[in-house]
């Protein structure tokens, strides 16, 4: 029997629900009422670096498109820093490297234009290859899922990427491996996510 | 002088498992496959800022923020207030917390709630404040309904608060729900029954704070949130790699 010791206990998640969109997107929802919404510009006007856009679907155990998910991106600069004290280095003014998106009611479909990601420092001085973090609440979903987004044209930093290594089931790498296509020349990165059956994404407990 | 080091793993037990089928919704939108477990990096110890540019002073106030001028939304005036810390009950400050919620009747403002309570011309059902330096927060608003939704035929959401904080890390990005102390809803709820431990459920509820009331004027609920917690690095953990 383990003596008490006492911290406190993280308060527990539960699902963001159907009307997620009325407190963290609420144009969404169908009315204005924010001066401004939270997470529409990752990276600020002035940011160095590629413009591109992501985007993809998330798909259920069934195959069909969900419908009413909101994902947020967490992501470096192109130089790979973080716009956080703790991680050295300056960003560009105007710089969050965090966004916050929604899924198309009809179709399902999510989007975010950003700068590419640099690579960034791991852990043991190991590279890690550039990706941008997500997280992903619905209903249905009782915890967020936490993922990363990779990019199929980073081959050789991928093979090398410290995290993508911890997958010990090669196949399942390339759940996280984002297919590139030029579009009126923005490169967009099409990233699909499954959350149950085959080719269900990799996620992760951070 | 030791250093903030990496979070504390999450107690997955006081959390819902994905998969928990009573919450219908739940069984076709659960990862089959384990989570795959990583070691903190800068990735995950870093996450967003957010500072008093990003939001309106009154962005709190839920009695106020959609009503039009010398009305108010009809309801139970709550004040909801309480502290974010972490599991090593340090207050975390200037942190956002956002929250949304169905009006008194238990209708949201949302274009897919077809619900047949009316909505209130007068009420949005968002807010959104920043923590003080000691972690507090408060928002004022009205006490949401409870609301019938499509799981088994008969079931009715407790009257809840959806609540979003983020924490410095994205580790410890958190979206949860809070329940009113005394709910007969709360404890038949397969929402609330998808968390396997009823002190976490315990957690959840809001209680009666007679102290914060305001007489006459706004009932008051109190609501503290634990963010996950750090360790010191008392040993060089090579964290960034130096």
């Amino acid at each position: 029997m383990r003596q008490k010791l006492e911290y406190l206990k993280e308060t527990p998640s539960q699902t963001a629900g159907p009307y997620v969109h009325i407190g963290l997107a609420p144009g969404a929802a169908g009315f204005e009422i924010y001066d401004q919404e939270l997470g529409w510009d990752i990276a600020g006007p002035n940011a160095k670096g590629t413009r591109i856009r992501v985007e993809g679907v998330v798909t259920d155990g069934t195959g069909s498109p969900v419908k009413d998910v909101l994902l947020e991106a967490w992501q470096a600069n192109a130089d790979g820093i973080y716009a956080h004290p703790e991680h050295p280095g300056e960003v560009e003014d105007g710089f969050r490297g965090w966004g916050r998106v929604i899924t198309d009611f009809e179709t399902g479909e999510w989007g975010f234009d950003t700068v590419k990601p640099g690579p960034v420092m791991g852990r043991s001085g190991q590279m890690m290859a550039p990706h941008i973090n997500l997280w992903i609440v619905a209903r249905g979903i009782n915890v967020g899922l936490n993922t990363r987004v990779y990019f199929e044209d980073e081959e050789e930093a991928n093979a090398a990427d410290p995290v993508l290594g911890v997958i010990e089931w090669e196949r399942r790498r390339a759940t996280l491996i984002a297919r590139r296509e030029a579009r009126d020349g923005l490169a967009v990165y099409r990233f699909d996510i499954r959350l149950q059956g085959e080719d269900e994404t990799v996620f992760f407990d951070i | 002088m030791t250093q903030p080091g990496e979070f504390y793993q999450r107690n997955r037990g006081v959390h819902p498992p994905a998969f928990t089928p009573d919450y219908k919704t739940s069984v076709a939108r659960s990862p089959r496959y384990s989570l795959i477990s990583l070691q903190n990096s800068v990735s995950e110890i870093t996450g967003p800022r957010f500072g008093h540019n990003d939001i309106d002073e009154s962005d709190n106030d839920l009695l106020t923020n959609y009503a039009k001028a010398g009305e108010s939304p009809i309801g139970e005036r709550i004040i909801l207030h309480g502290r974010v810390l972490d599991e090593n009950a340090k207050p975390v400050p200037n942190t956002l917390v956002e929250i949304w919620q169905a009006n008194a009747g238990g209708r949201y403002r949302h274009k897919k709630d077809t619900y047949l309570a009316p909505i209130d011309p007068n009420f949005g059902g968002c807010g959104r404040t920043l923590t003080d330096e000691n972690g507090y927060f408060f928002f004022r608003t009205v006490k949401p309904g409870a609301y019938p939704w499509r799981n088994m035929v008969n079931n009715w959401r407790p009257a809840h608060i959806h609540v979003s904080v983020f924490g410095s890390g994205f580790v410890q990005r958190l979206i949860t729900q809070c329940y009113f102390e005394g709910d007969p809803l709360i404890p038949i709820c397969p929402i609330v029954r998808t968390i396997p431990d009823a002190a976490a459920i315990e957690q959840l509820t809001a209680k009666l704070d007679l102290n914060a009331t305001i007489p006459l004027d706004s009932i008051a609920y109190n609501f503290d949130i634990v963010l996950r917690g750090r360790r010191s690095t008392l040993f060089e953990n090579r964290l960034e790699g130096n």
